[in-house]
């Protein structure tokens, strides 16, 4: 079986490649997904994550229930309604079920989680829920798009003026409800840019008038590769629940600050000053392309890439890499049986189109 | 739909071969194969004068979703390689089967040719690929 989002349709108008991808049919690329990854850089993109899964949590309890289910501390969100937090759920052993964002929505909250781990998420929140007395209601009808560039308040500005003007205003990692449509200024790909969660007709409609106004498709293929120039995790590539959030560069969103408990904290604890292995980036100028699960081999010891790719933006090869924490800053990847020499960067590699590998 | 030009052999594996004039081989991949790729970033080609044989690995092609091992269909000196393809990759994916060509071979036995996929052939591999 395979899902399809309200946009389907709108897909094989725009002469997408479909591809399956956690249960669902999802745009890999509408022709090439290096033109795609140059229009979010340089323009305007627009992509269908319908795919994500919304979760809304609401009752008497929630934030104390999230504050424990949470590795960072839902009290952030206190001081404004709409505001938005990334964090990481844990198990108890430390290890990273999911990351996600969490909303916090006029007392209630909202939470974007991962497609391709739904239903376990779904079984571990339910679980918890349950001792909070909180309520879980998924919310499959939503569908969710993200526009992204640095031309994107321009054509919003064509869809309508006084919605651009009302967005222009909101902050970074804020979200805002207009009309049926939830307009959160986050995203994937290192741009400014919004995500949209709304109703699957209202996305249809939506996706029409943004393509009018210049914004133009982009898939999963470049979704790809400018979340990785941007440093950010794809979760069971860079982390999984045998990675603790300290060796997977999501130590700063583990709030350790006061004696909140959460479910993991005693199994952090320790690797937040010891991780024993860290999350770097690496940049080969060598011709050639670095993949996840290549080995990484340091005077340290040896490593792993997690997420590798050629980077568009910088035309040499990125990756990320878990390696030991003492690692300095050069190192080589075996590819095809040939050591090639890497330099070890800390992430991101892009920000808002600019390199910021020397 | 992929294009497969008539007049040329093929391998299931996605190497187009054609015959020159002057007798020697020309390779590179198929309309499909670039296709399956994506935007191709990176062509290793084998050294000129090299001797390679049939069935050898002769280079690697990398997009930015996957890498791939290159084979050669027939057995020969190495007379010529597509410098253009260093900075210019992207031939391959405009025109897998003029400009994106990798490598040409003066083939030590002509009759492997013979052994190769004909157009219809090679379609139908690829249909049974994609099921």
């Amino acid at each position: 079986m395979s899902l399809k989002t309200p946009l389907y349709d709108c897909h094989l108008q725009a002469g997408a490649k479909m591809v399956p991808f956690a249960g669902w049919q999802m745009p890999i690329h509408y022709g090439s997904q290096m033109e795609e990854h140059h229009v979010v850089r340089q323009s305007a993109g627009l992509f269908d994550v319908s795919h994500m899964t919304v979760v809304d949590i609401s009752g008497a309890a929630a934030r104390d229930f999230l504050r424990y289910l949470l590795a960072n501390d839902v009290a952030k969100l206190d001081k404004r309604d709409g505001k938005a937090l990334y964090s990481g759920m844990l198990n108890e052993q430390g290890g990273v079920i999911d990351d996600l964002i969490v909303y916090r929505l006029e007392g209630d909250y909202r939470l974007v989680v991962n497609s391709a781990t739904r239903e376990k998420d779904l079984q571990w929140i339910r679980g918890w829920a349950e001792d909070f007395g909180v309520c879980v209601k998924e919310r499959p009808e939503l569908a969710m798009l993200a526009v992204q560039g640095p031309k994107v308040l321009d054509c919003l500005n064509t869809v309508s003026a006084d919605l651009a003007t009302q967005l222009e205003s909101l902050p970074v990692f804020c979200s805002m409800q207009i009309e049926d449509m939830m307009w959160c200024r986050t995203g994937y790909t290192g741009e400014d840019g919004f995500e949209v969660i709304l109703p699957g007709e209202q996305a249809v409609q939506l996706w029409a008038k943004l393509l009018d106004a210049g914004v133009r498709p982009c898939g999963l293929g470049a979704r790809d590769t400018l979340r990785l120039e941007a440093g950010m995790n794809l979760y069971g590539s860079d982390m999984d629940e045998s990675v603790n959030p300290f060796s997977c560069g999501m130590g700063w969103t583990v709030d350790l600050s006061g004696d909140r408990d959460f479910v993991g904290r005693a199994a952090v604890l320790e690797k937040s000053t010891h991780p024993g292995e860290i999350q770097v980036g690496l940049v080969l100028r060598e011709r050639g392309v670095l993949r996840g699960h290549q080995k990484v081999l340091s005077e340290a010891g040896e490593g792993e890439i997690t997420s590798g790719s050629f980077s568009p933006t910088l035309g040499f090869s990125i990756a990320l890499a878990r390696v030991p924490d003492t690692i300095g800053t050069q190192a080589s990847v075996e590819i095809r049986g040939k050591q090639l020499p890497v330099t070890v960067v800390k992430p991101p590699f892009v920000r808002k189109g600019k390199s910021l590998v020397i | 739909m992929s294009q497969v030009p008539k007049e040329l052999k093929y391998l299931a594996s996605h190497e187009w071969a054609r015959l020159e004039e002057d007798g020697t081989v020309t390779v590179g991949i198929t309309d499909h194969a670039q296709d399956m790729l994506g935007d191709v970033v990176f062509v290793e080609l084998p050294d000129l004068d090299a001797e390679i044989s049939a069935g050898d690995e002769a280079g690697v092609v990398e997009s930015v979703k996957a890498a791939s091992d290159i084979y050669t269909p027939v057995s020969g000196v190495v007379v010529a390689i597509n410098e253009e393809l260093q900075d210019t990759p992207e031939l391959v994916n405009s025109d897998p089967y003029h400009d994106g060509w990798f490598f040409r071979v003066k083939p030590s036995d002509t009759t492997e040719l013979e052994q190769m996929l004909d157009a219809d052939a090679y379609t139908e591999a690829c249909e049974e690929d994609d099921h």
